[in-house]
């Protein structure tokens, strides 16, 4: 496959060709679709799918929109609150509980977007990594998070009232219409009008300015749209684990998913995949290492910085001058 | 005050912790003309430019665009209402197309630019519109050349075919020409002279061969003040002008 591509990389299309990367999403689809027959456990791979949601959400912000945000747990975690609480205590069905988590944070990313927005770099980035922290503040006091135990057995419930999802199948394949039609949306956010404005807003903010875009809420739409399917990854997590804890929440977890995203490769549309996919690996067929997990990441993560940059899907796209 | 003048300053300031860099600077562009903004490095000319489309924000003195006092709007309303700015580095998209950085000026004037549901596709409608401009200023076999790579005259020109694409009634240009070989500058002069047969055009200029071959009329600042006002000839005889440009013990 890479010999017939890389035969067509002298032509340029005027429009950006856009069939490599509807190959890797097929083999992405065939890879969840088959992963489960070769053996990988089907909780690892929805942590997985979870896990390389809220990286593309995340990557949506900074790879596409320029902004780094240091916070991003605080969707994924009150999402995942928000979704268990609904679910255990409301006792609605699991769609709605999603829907609840989602709602939740996009609400959530329209109050700190307008904050943070305003301003950039390490400034954007230490507004929501403070107001991260204030979310955390906020769960560990809160009466419904059940504190340092969290909210745990949160039943999966029957999905629409009739499919009854405590069936790992059943729950799998809902993680799998979750995380592929949240990665259809935002691969269709970045080819779309409001994209390209997004693009040209990261290349050249001024010049943007100076065409009459007020990009300002150009930038905040793109931090809710990120914050809502964070959200939408987190609450689907609380159901996939039937637990919603301090961890999702906590800033290390707004650390994981820089991690993840830069591993994978940061503004490309399959690098969080990839990369959420060997961040998660690590941690579970790592776990006897213990506390030197976080070393071993650590050190992946130095490799990554110094001997490709680009990470993975990267690299990868640079060596057959597709991007991917 | 008559509407002769599309774009009028009253007394614009601009002072940075104690430094003046613009002072009481009062400027009277006519509607149609190509006015120029010269004088030597550190003249405020740039600030100037920032100031008249809130780049940034005046310490004193009212700015009026078509009668309208603009002092306070933000920079992206300006550029809506028709006074749109380059800007001396060249301004373009790097990592877009040709095409493509024509297109975002398009899309901002014919909507549809939140619709993140959307294939992008719908953006297609504007390419014939897109390379039109891109052939008016002389780069129709790069419009699918990726921005960064072309070489620096050709960035200009794609800078001033994204802003003719916005159909702006005044085009504010800053120093348009600097940095371009010979060719490029006779290029470049040719374009502005044709883009503003039905435009305003102020610009910032240090090349006094195309001031002297574009302008209808030039103003001439020196240390953040006005020195001189008029057509060519009339200021290269001005003497405050000869000792600002040639220098004395204390310019």
């Amino acid at each position: 496959m890479a010999n017939a591509q890389s035969a067509m990389v002298g032509t340029r299309a005027a429009r950006a060709d856009l069939r490599p990367q509807w190959i890797a999403f097929g083999l992405m689809l065939a890879f969840f679709l088959v992963a489960p027959a070769t053996g990988l456990y089907a909780v690892f791979l929805m942590k997985v799918m979870c896990f390389a949601l809220f990286a593309c959400a995340f990557n949506l912000l900074i790879g596409y929109g320029g902004l780094l945000s240091f916070g991003h747990a605080m969707f994924f975690g009150l999402a995942s609150y928000a979704s268990a609480h609904a679910a255990k205590v409301w006792g609605v069905t699991p769609e709605l509980a999603i829907l609840a988590g989602t709602a939740a944070a996009t609400f959530l990313g329209v109050l700190v977007g307008l904050l943070a927005i305003r301003r950039q770099g390490i400034y954007f980035a230490m507004i929501t990594l403070a107001l991260a922290q204030m979310i955390y503040f906020f769960c560990v006091q809160a009466p419904f998070t059940g504190g340092e135990d969290g909210i745990q057995a949160v039943p999966r419930g029957r999905l629409f009232g009739l499919i009854d999802l405590s069936n790992v199948w059943a729950m799998y394949a809902t993680v799998m219409v979750v995380f592929f039609g949240g990665f259809l949306l935002i691969f269709r956010v970045i080819h779309s009008p409001f994209g390209q404005v997004l693009k040209a807003i990261r290349e050249n903010e001024q010049r943007a300015i100076s065409l009459g875009y007020d990009t300002d809420r150009y930038k905040l739409l793109a931090f809710v749209l990120s914050a809502g399917l964070s959200g939408l990854a987190g609450a689907t997590k609380a159901l996939v684990f039937q637990l919603a804890s301090l961890t999702d929440v906590h800033w290390t977890m707004s650390g994981e998913v820089v991690l993840m995203t830069l591993v994978g490769g940061l503004g490309t549309v399959f690098g969080p995949v990839v990369g959420a996919f060997v961040i998660v690996a690590m941690a579970n067929y790592l776990a006897q290492l213990g506390a030197w997990v976080t070393v071993v990441q650590g050190a992946i993560f130095v490799i990554c910085v110094l001997t490709f940059r680009r990470g993975i899907i990267g690299e990868l796209g640079h060596w057959l001058r597709k991007p991917l | 005050m008559s509407e002769t003048f599309i774009l009028r300053t009253q007394d614009l300031t601009k002072e940075f912790k104690g430094f003046v860099a613009v002072r009481s600077v009062n400027l009277q562009v006519r509607g149609g003309e190509i006015h120029a903004l010269i004088g030597p490095n550190g003249a405020g000319k740039t600030t100037c430019f920032n100031l008249l489309t809130h780049f940034l924000t005046p310490t004193a003195g009212r700015i009026f665009f078509k009668g309208r006092d603009i002092t306070g709007a933000s920079p992206a309303a300006i550029a809506r209402m028709g006074l749109v700015r380059s800007f001396q580095i060249s301004a373009v998209f790097p990592h877009l197309s040709v095409l493509e950085n024509v297109r975002i000026a398009l899309q901002r004037k014919r909507g549809a630019s939140y619709d993140f549901w959307r294939s992008e596709r719908v953006l297609e409608a504007h390419d014939p519109r897109a390379r039109e401009l891109i052939e008016a200023v002389g780069l129709a076999e790069y419009a699918d050349a990726i921005a960064v790579e072309l070489p620096y005259g050709r960035k200009r020109a794609l800078e001033i075919a994204t802003t003719l694409a916005l159909e702006p009634e005044m085009m504010l240009l800053d120093e348009p020409t600097a940095g371009m070989t010979h060719e490029d500058v006779e290029r470049i002069s040719a374009l502005i002279k044709r883009v503003a047969a039905n435009r305003t055009v102020l610009m910032v200029e240090h090349n006094l061969s195309v001031v002297e071959h574009l302008s209808d009329r030039i103003t001439v600042l020196a240390r953040g003040e006005v020195i001189a006002e008029g057509d060519y000839v009339a200021v290269s005889r001005h003497p405050d002008v000869i000792q600002a440009y040639l220098g004395t013990a204390h310019a």
